[in-house]
């Protein structure tokens, strides 16, 4: 028996920037119909690899094999026409077009919408993606999109396929939906590389794993007979970090409290709010799972003070601060990490010390009027000394910071506030592994002094590590916070659609397919 | 009363035309995320140079159209090289184009500030135009309004059917994810410059070819701002912005009227009327901000370099 001809072989491809190697040196080889994995954290140099392969970048050195030939891609669309199709993180669609303009403007072929549609039906149904394409792509859920991203692929009958963490915007349905629809693909001969940071999905999915660190391989697995220890430790260079979560033995009241929040969008595509309640106590963290886009931003800014409420719907402490504006809410002590680092977290082009005063001023950091700044510079140096914030002091602006770096300072200086609740929303998201677990850790750590903690992530591993209750936000409503014990990702995922009443039932699974399909 | 009123809608066609070509050619570049305030520039160089072919030739319109084409796609480029390739700010880029058109028309108009035109004689189409009533509005025109009816019908046309006009208007939406997906940006947001310039120039040339045939300083007295103005009120809609542009246009041949009939009313208000006319019922037509923000192309006026 000869071995085959592998579809896509990478030997020795480098590509240096400025600053950083992001490839040095990298070689991997994908066989006909082979799922092949490239693990690596952030900034380890997947996606530059990637966009290698689909022309986007061009190599400083090394070649590229398809099909046993030597090729030279200058721009995606040459990759198309090569039969490499890629999936993007953050999609590359247009919202004020219909799913089948979206996917003409890919193809290379006469215009023909009415044809076209009837196409995408097709393609769609026989992978088990179904779409509607006259749908207007403002209005799909992240996971449509999504399909009509993959269908767009399929469409060009690719040889090779990439997908760029095709599973952080998904419920765990919709995973194991992707999965199978990818399974089908390569058993008709399609190769797949599939970039991603989550050991267990590459593990059930994919044959062949070549781990990324640092731009390097460091080293080629079958992750089957690997275990997430060992992948991780090829992954970031030692061994997976865990929280510890003590019971918390100090006095149990509720702190927050919200009741029959109901919001009506800000802005166009918004959503709406329906009667939302909940309760945060003392030495708990609350966890808000769901996919963004499902009422998250409008919840949290009815809770941070940004978008007013009604007097009565949140209190603290039984005190009603529905009406009191952001200012007037963290001088009562309730604090907000937002989602947006850079900009709203943060102000790019200030320093710590600078960044530090936007929040802490009522640390004593004003004195007649006037600003102190030796002592804004203070608690800068102490937040990066304490939360290990790399490569900072308090004159280093925050644009500098890497996303972890940054939010472990943010995160950092909300926690010296000393707050009695504290409100986070997507705590690690783009953050690294470490950093991930030191922010974990310094959550759980902070809930456990006694203050009421809420969560909000669209990581249902992460709030199942470090939250005490978890409810689950879907189309403007919130389902009851229930016990981690109580809950899997599969129960969660069922709300995730949407479907707070018929979670325990298994018709419930078919049941959620066609209502997200309709959604 | 309707063979006062024919004249005067008969007229109405002719005075929207600078505006309908203007305003398509800006139409279009906007769809592409690009807004090139430069048009009266634009405008004024196709004029002049339309003008001078014109007037050196003695073919008139016939070449004096295609050559203000020309000098408007040239101006345009102008600001592609600097808004596009560059990524300089649109708005100052497209300003200074005006600026810099006002100029360079009035110093070669010197040459032919005592000049004039034969100017168009209308043509009737056979049978069409013995309609009564519609047949002498519609079909008793010069040959260039009735290429002001085939830009409108080619350029909704090619927005609404084509391919092309698909990829336009994902342009003008996220520039980022076309070239993603592998279109050269750059090289289309040119075309659709190049297309406005060359559309700016026709109107230009319509003006001092046709419409008043003789070349006077700064003879595009504001349309080329009407025109950008048109496009926004629009809501980026061709079949909005030849209602506008006929609105100006009728509100322009009655205000003569009035001057002729000796109305008692300064002649600057009068003048002004078209103007203000066409922006005030605009605004009202377009006061719905969604139907404005849903069709806005949303990277209009953004830099981007890929």
């Amino acid at each position: 028996m000869t071995t085959p001809v592998p579809r896509l072989e990478l030997l020795h491809v480098t590509k240096r920037y400025p600053t950083i190697v992001a490839n040095d040196d990298v070689s991997l080889s994908v066989l006909p119909g082979e799922i092949h994995a490239v693990l690596g954290e952030n900034g380890a140099g997947k996606s530059t690899l990637m966009k290698v392969i689909y022309g986007a970048v061009k190599a400083d050195s090394g070649t590229m094999m398809l099909d046993g030939h030597e090729v030279s891609i200058a721009n995606p669309a040459q990759a198309r026409r090569l039969g490499i199709g890629m999936v993007f993180q953050h999609f590359s669609l247009f919202e004020t077009l219909t799913v089948a303009e979206n996917i003409a403007l890919v193809l290379d072929e006469p215009f023909n919408l009415p044809a076209l549609a009837s196409r995408v039906k097709e393609v769609s149904e026989h992978y088990g993606l179904p779409l509607d394409p006259n749908r207007m792509v403002h209005s799909l859920s992240v996971g449509e999109r999504q399909r009509v991203e993959i269908v767009r692929c399929l469409l060009q009958k690719p040889k090779l396929l990439i997908l760029d963490e095709p599973t952080s915007v998904l419920t765990p349905q919709a995973v194991i939906k992707l999965f199978e629809t990818l399974r089908q693909l390569a058993s008709e001969g399609v190769s797949i590389l599939y970039i991603s940071h989550k050991l267990h999905e590459i593990q059930s999915l994919c044959d062949h794993a070549t781990i990324l660190r640092n731009g390097r391989v460091t080293g080629k697995a079958v992750p089957r007979e690997e275990t997430p220890a060992s992948l991780a430790r090829m992954m970031i260079g030692r061994e997976l970090p865990v929280c510890e979560a003590p019971i918390y033995e100090g006095e149990h009241r509720p702190v927050l409290t919200v009741r029959g929040l109901s919001l009506l969008p800000t802005s166009q595509f918004g959503t709406e709010l329906k009667d939302i309640s909940l309760t945060v106590n003392t030495g708990e963290i609350l966890g808000i799972a769901g996919i963004s886009g499902n009422g998250q931003a409008e919840l949290l800014s009815a809770l941070s003070g940004e978008a007013a409420t009604e007097r009565d719907v949140i209190r603290l402490n039984g005190k009603s601060i529905g009406h009191l504006d952001a200012g007037e809410r963290r001088a009562k002590g309730i604090v907000y990490v937002p989602e947006e680092r850079l900009g709203r977290g943060a102000v790019p082009p200030l320093s710590l010390g600078h960044n530090a005063l936007l929040t802490a001023h009522r640390q004593g950091m004003k004195n007649w009027g006037l600003v102190r700044y030796g002592k804004a510079r203070i608690y800068a140096d102490e937040c990066v000394n304490r939360f290990d914030v790399r490569g900072a002091d308090a004159s280093t602006n925050a644009r500098a910071l890497s996303g972890g770096n940054l939010q472990k300072f943010i995160v950092g200086r909300e926690i010296m506030l000393k707050p009695e609740v504290m409100i986070v929303a997507q705590p690690t998201w783009g953050v690294d592994v470490g950093a991930s677990a030191v922010l974990r850790q310094a959550l759980i750590d902070l809930s456990r002094t006694g203050v009421a903690i809420l969560v909000v992530s669209e990581e249902l591993e992460e709030l199942f590590e470090i939250a005490d209750r978890i409810a689950v936000l879907a189309q403007g409503r919130l389902s009851p916070a229930r016990p981690r014990g109580e809950l899997n990702a599969e129960k969660v995922g069922l709300q995730m659609a949407g479907l707070f009443d018929h979670a325990e039932t298994t018709p419930a699974a078919s049941m959620m397919e066609t209502k997200h399909a309709s959604a | 009363m309707i063979e006062h009123l024919i004249p005067i809608l008969a007229g109405t066609l002719g005075a929207a035309v600078p505006l309908i070509f203007a305003g398509l050619g800006e139409l279009v570049t906007e769809r592409t995320g690009v807004i090139n305030l430069g048009v009266e520039g634009m405008m004024l160089v196709g004029a002049i140079a339309g003008f001078a072919a014109a007037a050196e030739t003695g073919h008139g319109a016939a070449i004096g159209l295609p050559a203000g084409a020309l000098a408007g796609a040239a101006t345009a480029m102008i600001f592609a090289f600097f808004a596009l390739s560059l990524a300089a700010n649109q708005a100052a880029c497209g300003l200074a184009l005006t600026i810099f058109g006002i100029g360079l028309s009035a110093f070669i108009g010197q040459h032919y500030i005592s000049y004039s035109l034969p100017g168009l004689k209308p043509i009737a189409i056979p049978l069409l135009s013995d309609i009564p009533v519609l047949g002498p509005i519609l079909f008793k025109q010069d040959w260039v309004v009735y290429l002001s009816f085939l830009a409108f019908a080619g350029v909704a046309w090619t927005l609404t059917k084509t391919r092309l006009g698909l990829l336009l208007k994902a342009i003008g939406e996220s520039p980022e994810s076309a070239h993603s997906i592998g279109y050269p940006v750059i090289s289309i947001r040119f075309g659709a410059v190049a297309f406005g310039g060359a559309m700016a120039g026709i109107a230009g040339a319509y003006l001092s070819t046709v419409y008043t045939p003789l070349w006077v300083q700064n003879m595009s007295a504001g349309r080329g701002w009407i025109a950008v103005a048109l496009v926004v009120f629009a809501s980026w809609k061709p079949a909005r912005l030849m209602l506008g542009a006929y609105l100006f246009g009728a509100v322009t041949i009655l205000q003569f009227h009035a001057q002729g009939l000796g109305i008692m009313v300064p002649v600057q208000f009068l003048a002004a009327l078209p103007y203000v006319a066409t922006i005030v019922v605009l605004v009202i037509i377009s006061r719905d901000r969604r139907v404005l923000q849903n069709n806005l192309p949303a990277s209009l006026g953004k830099p981007f370099l890929p």
